[in-house]
């Protein structure tokens, strides 16, 4: 059986995310999708799901928003203000959301994106191969109040709620970066000092990308009059102007003008997606080899994600129907158990 | 030799096509930094070789201006393999001489130049050393193939135009050219997808949708196709523009 969210509520940057459109280059068109992927994995993780699915990406800011069938749902990426029938609930969790209640996110205490994930999954029509907005493609529209999305049945309601403990990403940080096809035309003085350099996160940015503020020389490279725009991509570090860092995101498009010093490490993005404007952050080259390594353990992410993930211990004194619970026992629905 | 080495030859000089790496399942050839013709066709002939080519666990091959991307399954191959593959197709062949592929097909877009739909044109022909009239004409006659889709969905970069045409982006941005607008710069012409501001001069303006999100081909140019833009009165661009067809009244011929 199939039933509607209802967005009561919307903060002005919500949109529905998954893991975007690979193999678009061809048409112009970038991955898009979630600007913190991993935010999705670890719903996915808390819900018990295959593979990560759609969700309602929140940037800075919520919504109070309904269900029309009951569903579990996961809150994770920035940690948000949330509450369920005001009775506050922990973030990076799952929750069951019964018909009638009100889920009601506010702003995000730390980080920029906040994920809303269903596990019933959100069955809008898939549009070139996904479901995610892509706001500059003219792919979908931003969530706004009264606005009703077509809710799938989730089939594990009776799985308890569940809480996982995740790294900080949400104050900036170290982004390891490995070299691409201009990253020569920048000579080893200024990619030296590149390195070397404290940066800040700039209050200018979006999902396309960010920009990049610090205090000395700029990181001009030292290209020919008239550099022929080739193929640009998330993580890539561009330099603007006459040398200002600007970081792409998923949103960002396929073929740009503007040298590029290198390419953030995937694993490293929604630690630059998630820093507020005034974090600190800093690079640090790494070979192909040790990127390579690197990417190699992320290859079980959503395993490694679902192992970390434990019961949600909830204070009894904030359960208000207490007694409709089943609370002895020892049947789950088997799912959160597989390996 | 290390995999750093293998993909970024110190000792490669100008002439030579790079192996490169972009991001952590991408390798880049390029031909040249700028947009010479010899590397335009060098681009576009070797990215008809690696398409023909048994490349199974590529799950991209796109062209750009002076480049074709590889994007390979990291779960099927290595990065050290993918080069090594994509090394062996560019030796023993001078793609300094290189021809591309007869187009498989041609668009003939019409397009209402000068005035409101082309507000740059002046501007730009005298920087070229035209007139308005000698520089459509140039332009219109020129065949020209769509060298790239990209920045944006299905927006295509087409050239090259004679020499004459290597104009600098303007200095300030063009705060906004419309949908359908047609702007030149570096011996190219864009045909924008959406509005959007833009640093190239806008000569021109087309019925023509490069991108159509809800259409079964929602990008109906490939890279490799021949186009002739087909000067139109400003007329009847209206009436194109009117009549909501996304094609704008353009035809596409399949090469037999």
């Amino acid at each position: 059986m199939n039933g509607q969210i209802l967005i009561r509520k919307a903060g002005p940057g919500l949109s529905v995310q998954d893991l975007g459109r690979v193999g678009q280059t061809h048409i112009g068109l970038s991955r898009g999708g979630a600007a913190d992927r991993l935010a999705l994995y670890e719903a996915a993780a808390l819900l018990g799901l295959s593979a990560p699915i759609a969700a309602i990406e929140m940037a800075a800011i919520g919504g109070d928003f309904e269900v029309t069938q009951p569903t579990r749902i996961a809150l994770t990426g920035a940690a948000m203000r949330a509450s369920i029938d005001s009775h506050p609930v922990v973030w990076s969790a799952s929750h069951l959301l019964q018909p009638g209640q009100i889920l009601r996110i506010g702003a995000a205490m730390r980080g920029v994106y906040g994920y809303l994930s269903f596990a019933g999954g959100i069955e809008i029509m898939p549009r070139l191969g996904s479901r995610a907005t892509h706001l500059s493609a003219g792919l979908g529209a931003a969530l706004t109040a009264g606005a009703r999305l077509p809710l799938g049945a989730d089939n594990a309601l009776e799985t308890g709620a569940r809480v996982l403990h995740c790294d900080n990403r949400f104050e900036g940080g170290t982004l390891r970066y490995i070299s691409g096809p201009q990253t020569e035309l920048f000579d080893t003085v200024t990619r030296a000092r590149f390195d070397q350099t404290r940066f800040t996160r700039s209050p200018s940015g979006n999902r396309q990308g960010v920009a990049l503020d610090f205090e000395d020389t700029k990181f001009p490279a030292q290209a020919p009059d008239g550099l022929a725009s080739d193929f640009i991509q998330e993580g890539d570090i561009q330099m603007t102007g006459a040398g200002h860092p600007f970081v792409l995101l998923a949103e960002c498009q396929t073929i740009g003008g503007y040298p590029r010093i290198g390419t953030v490490l995937d694993c490293d993005i929604p630690k630059i997606a998630q820093a507020p404007a005034g974090a600190p952050l800093r690079f640090t080259h790494v070979t192909l080899a040790e990127a390579d390594r690197i990417a190699a353990t992320q290859a079980n992410l959503l395993q490694n994600l679902r192992r970390q993930t434990t019961d949600l211990i909830r204070d009894p004194r904030m359960i208000p129907d207490l007694l409709a619970y089943q609370l002895i026992s020892g049947v789950t629905a088997g799912r959160d158990l597989e390996e | 030799m290390t995999v750093e080495d293998a993909l970024l030859p110190p000792s490669a000089g100008p002439q030579d096509a790079q192996i490169l790496p972009l991001g952590q399942d991408g390798i880049l050839v390029r031909f040249a930094l700028r947009a010479e013709p010899w590397a335009t066709s060098a681009a576009q002939a070797f990215y008809d070789t690696a398409r023909a080519a048994p490349l199974p666990h590529m799950r991209e091959i796109v062209p750009s201006l002076t480049s074709v991307l590889f994007r390979f399954d990291a779960t099927k191959i290595t990065r050290a393999e993918s080069a090594r593959q994509i090394g062996e197709l560019l030796s023993g062949r001078d793609w300094q001489a290189a021809m591309p592929q007869p187009a498989k097909r041609i668009w003939r877009i019409p397009a209402a130049f000068g005035g409101e739909n082309g507000p740059d044109l002046e501007a730009a022909a005298k920087l070229a050393g035209l007139s308005p009239h000698a520089a459509i004409e140039m332009i219109t006659s020129t065949p020209l193939r769509v060298l790239a889709i990209g920045f944006a969905p299905g927006q295509p970069y087409l050239g090259l135009l004679p020499q004459q045409w290597d104009l600098p982006r303007m200095q300030s941005l063009n705060p906004q050219v419309p949908k359908g607008a047609i702007a030149v710069a570096v011996r190219q012409l864009v045909l924008f997808s959406n509005a959007s501001p833009t640093g190239w001069r806008q000569i021109a303006r087309t019925g023509f949708a490069p991108f159509r999100p809800d259409a079964e081909s929602a990008v109906p140019l490939r890279a490799g196709d021949a186009l002739h833009l087909v000067p139109v009165s400003g007329d009847d661009l209206t009436g194109l523009l009117a009549s909501g067809d996304p094609a704008g009244g353009a035809i596409c011929e399949a090469q037999t």
